[in-house]
């Protein structure tokens, strides 16, 4: 993906693959030498020479603030434009997108294992890392692919039994791993194999689930995949801007830039910010329904009766605000509700992501994950204030907006056992009478 | 600002010890006084240094064995207080390890952290299942309704506060210290905590699918350990020299045998065969029902060399005993890499023992760590093989929804139900 990106930006330019694996190669012979402190002086150096010639012309009159400045504009603009074309692109690049940016995540970070640990060499590592990535992924894209493609997968047969059986089988292929790293455990390099054990499984961890939720909160509709990363973006943006003008007070000793000018502005503005965008999202379809695949066209579509949540209301403005507007009801989309606390959480909790990804990036001496994108750092970097945001919405969802997914209670029940089948029947036939909700005539039937 | 720099120079020579290329630059770990009560040094000061410390082991044996089937007879609860016992433990001792290698007792909040993140974790897990086991117990209590439906969200939230917290407390000299330490929590959580969770599904699948699997491998460490004693010749693994083929071939075939026949032995009573089920009238856990065809006794007919052998055309068996082949081939083939990985790690860290809880011994830890891997195998193997989804937890599920899809639901699974024949159509009342 990102070379994608970068191929347009800097077309006129020597091939992109050569250019990044020369950073790359700078970036390793940087961070190396983290144990001496004038690698923070070289790293900068390196950012500079990644941006593409095209902006460095037009720039080179600027002064080095400003230039800065415009990289990093430029390439906030850009990465936004391009975020804009792949929502246009669907559900399905969507997914893919998400896949490579974890990918790309999990290489940043292991890299600095690497670096840090100095264990390029150590037998099998690297294979082994690999390797769990895949296991992992496996495991989660078959628990959750197999919901959505149910009856895809219940009409071939090897598809059945893979997720008949998918657990097991995703044991057995994590157990492989296991089992390989024990036997790969030599001499002299026990604790440090066993460091980079845990530094892969932390990563996995944070990258792996995080982007699974991320997929999961995808499918219940992209507007619950747009607006929160929209609110982190903006509050990140609006943050630095308020920051930028009015900043004083510094927040927190972690990001000395930051400060508490910034961050309440940021909050209001992302808050407003969410507001405008779920009204506008809202009244989409193709936003708002979840994604389903479908059976008879083979792919995947957004075609449904939008939810309450989803439909225009009237709600009642408190005395106080009525006096300043003018008006005594208004319409809203009752998701603009939920778009608040969304917000919110953006804003306020977000940002501990932020910070803890500054205090790793202190903790280990390096100034950015990666310097894949210019004037921006790694992916990770970007991504770091998202780490959160997406477990958040995925809790939220399933604990205020929906329950289980009752089309996947009656796959369940249907493996049961009869007589656990019976069991669950009566009680809630005995539940459903004493709500009330059994009549004489849905006893016919 | 030269002397900022100068002072984390300081730091990197402490850190670039713990991240030395070999393990030689490690310091050793005193390890902790000997705890062997008096009695037993008394009885046994007359023998030699070897025999004693194999009478030590042996005796240790022994009374570990008893009490476990002490609380055997006690019941699920309490077995269940046990596994968490023995997490809690676990998880201590991990951690403990961790602050000696990283010379982190001082670190700001690190300890509270750590316990903190442990509650966290055990709040969210304890939610999941064991709350499903109580569904009738939680549908009388309001405020129990309301921390099961957005108990999710609580233990996010919780969980939140903890790592808020943590990022809050990074001091400027001590952050790759408190990333470590972070890390290392996490992954002694992901190990210890994960596992006593399983355990505890298991259990209530029904006592034996907990009892099998850790006799296997009890069965396994002990058998191997005696054929190394007493044939052992080739070494297994440069990891753990006093291992043998020798003793890993013959403790496999030995734990297959004992777990067919405490599969058979346990296959008889209700006690162990029946899941845990918590009655509400009586307000505890009861093991009664009517046992599965897993547990009932069933004709086999041998095939032709056995037949000769045995001089049988058939042989009853339960089919739970094929089963227990598959679980203690595990035991003995795989689980003894729990067992390899814990050596590599106390060898990483230069430590004997993960602590010098159990006399002769070593820790907790150190009897557990082969069951390691077991317990995830176990619940794997019963999902994937022998049942489906857990029925009460779709139970909860279903209560949960709108009536509206409730209603829905009851429909379709009625018609379900009377196409399989399993309901009978109801006459008109």
């Amino acid at each position: 993906m990102t070379e994608l990106r970068q191929r347009a930006v800097r077309e006129p330019d020597a091939p992109p693959e050569d250019k990044e694996s020369e950073s790359e190669i700078k970036v390793d012979g940087e961070t190396a030498s983290d144990s001496e402190s004038r690698a923070e002086a070289v790293s900068l150096a390196t950012s500079a020479d990644d941006t593409p010639e095209v902006l460095n012309r037009a720039l080179s009159n600027l002064s080095s603030r400003w230039k800065n400045w415009w990289v990093r504009g430029i390439l906030t603009l850009a990465m936004i434009a391009f975020f804009f074309i792949i929502i246009y692109l669907g559900p399905m690049v969507l997914m893919i997108i998400v896949m490579c940016v974890q990918i790309k995540c999990f290489h940043e970070i292991i890299t600095i294992g690497y670096n840090v640990y100095h264990s390029y060499d150590l037998p099998w590592f690297r294979t082994l890392s690999w390797y769990f990535l895949l296991c992992v992924n496996y495991f989660f894209y078959g628990e959750t692919v197999t919901d959505y493609f149910f009856t895809l997968v219940q009409r071939e047969e090897p598809l059945r039994i893979l997720s008949k059986y998918h657990r097991f089988i995703s044991f057995t292929l994590y157990l492989i791993g296991f089992c390989m790293f024990v036997l790969s455990l030599v001499k002299k390099h026990y604790r440090l194999q066993f460091y980079m054990f845990g530094w892969t499984h932390v990563t996995l961890l944070i990258v792996v689930t995080q982007s699974h939720l991320v997929i999961h909160n995808l499918f219940e509709g992209m507007i619950w995949f747009i607006v929160p990363i929209s609110c982190v973006i903006c509050n990140d943006i609006m943050a630095y801007m308020f920051g930028f003008f009015f900043g004083r007070t510094p927040l927190i000793k972690l990001s000395p830039k930051k400060t508490w000018e910034g961050f309440i502005g940021g909050f209001f503005a992302t808050v407003v910010f969410g507001l405008l965008l779920s009204y506008v999202m809202s009244g989409y379809r193709c936003f708002v329904c979840p994604v389903e695949y479908n059976n008879d066209t083979n792919s995947f579509t957004v075609d449904c009766e939008p939810s309450d949540l989803f439909r225009l209301q009237e709600y009642n403005i408190p005395e106080v605000i009525q006096s300043v507007i003018g008006l005594t009801t208004i319409w809203m989309y009752p998701f603009q509700i939920h778009s608040i606390a969304l917000s919110t959480f953006a804003s306020l909790i977000g940002p501990f992501g932020g910070f803890f990804a500054s205090g790793f990036k202190r903790a280990f001496k390096i100034k950015d994950f990666a310097n894949t994108i210019p004037g921006h750092g790694g992916i990770m970097d970007r991504f770091d204030c998202q780490y959160l945001m997406a477990t958040f919405v995925n809790v939220y969802i399933a604990s205020f907006i929906r329950g289980p997914n009752p089309s996947k209670l009656i796959q369940q029940f249907l493996t049961l056992r009869p007589d656990q089948q019976l069991h669950i029947f009566n009680t809630l036939r005995s539940h459903l009478a004493d709500k009330g909700m059994l009549t004489a005539t849905t006893e016919d039937e | 600002m030269p002397t900022l720099q100068h002072f984390e120079t300081d730091i990197d020579d402490r850190y670039g010890d713990l991240d030395s290329r070999t393990d030689s630059d490690i310091p050793e770990i005193p390890p902790s006084s000997d705890r062997t009560p008096e009695i037993l040094k008394k009885a046994l000061s007359g023998l030699s240094s070897r025999w004693k410390n194999w009478w030590i082991r042996g005796i240790l044996t022994l009374t570990m064995i008893s009490l476990f089937f002490l609380i055997i007879y006690m019941g699920s609860f309490m077995l269940m207080l046990l596994v968490l016992g023995i997490q809690v433990k676990c998880f201590h001792e991990i951690i403990t390890i961790g602050y000696r290698v990283y010379r982190s007792y001082d670190l700001p909040w690190f300890r509270t952290l750590s316990w903190y993140f442990l509650l966290c974790v055990n709040y969210f897990f304890y939610g999941e299942t064991v709350a499903d086991y109580f569904a009738t117990f939680v549908q009388r209590e309001e405020q129990l309704q309301f921390l099961i439906r957005y108990h999710r969200f609580i233990s996010f939230a919780l969980y939140l506060a903890g790592f808020c917290m943590f990022v809050l407390s990074l001091v400027k000299k001590h952050y790759r210290l408190q990333f470590y330490m972070f890390a290392w929590t996490h992954v002694t959580l992901l190990i210890t905590v994960t596992q006593s969770h399983l355990v505890i599904q298991n259990l209530f699948e029904g006592m034996i699918w907990f009892l099998v699997p850790i006799s296997s491998v009890i069965c396994n460490d002990i058998t191997a350990y005696l054929f190394g004693f007493f044939f052992g010749r080739t070494p297994l693994i440069k990891l753990s020299p006093k291992k043998t083929w020798e003793g890993f071939i013959g403790g496999f075939f030995s734990t297959v045998v004992f777990g067919f026949i405490a599969a058979y032995m346990l296959s008889k009573y209700q006690y162990f065969v029946c899941p845990v089920e918590y009655r509400s009238d009586v307000n505890s856990f009861v093991t009664e029902c009517e046992p599965s065809e897993l547990f009932q006794l069933q004709s086999y007919s041998l095939p032709p060399f056995l037949k000769a052998v045995l001089r049988q055309e058939t042989v009853s068996l339960y089919p739970f005993q094929i089963h227990s082949i598959a679980l203690s081939t595990f035991a003995s083939l795989i689980g003894p890499f729990g067992g390899f990985f814990a050596s590599g790690f106390k060898r990483a860290f230069k430590i004997k023992d993960f602590a010098n809880t159990i006399p002769g011994h070593g820790g907790i830890m150190d009897r557990f760590d082969c069951q390691y891997l077991m317990a995830t195998f176990v619940h794997v193997y019963i999902t994937s093989f022998i049942r489906g989804p857990n029925p009460s937890k779709v139970l909860q599920q279903l209560l949960v929804l709108q009536p509206e899809q409730q209603l829905n639901i009851y429909k379709t699974l009625k018609t379900h139900l009377i196409e399989k024949g399993i309901l009978q159509p109801t006459l008109k009342v």
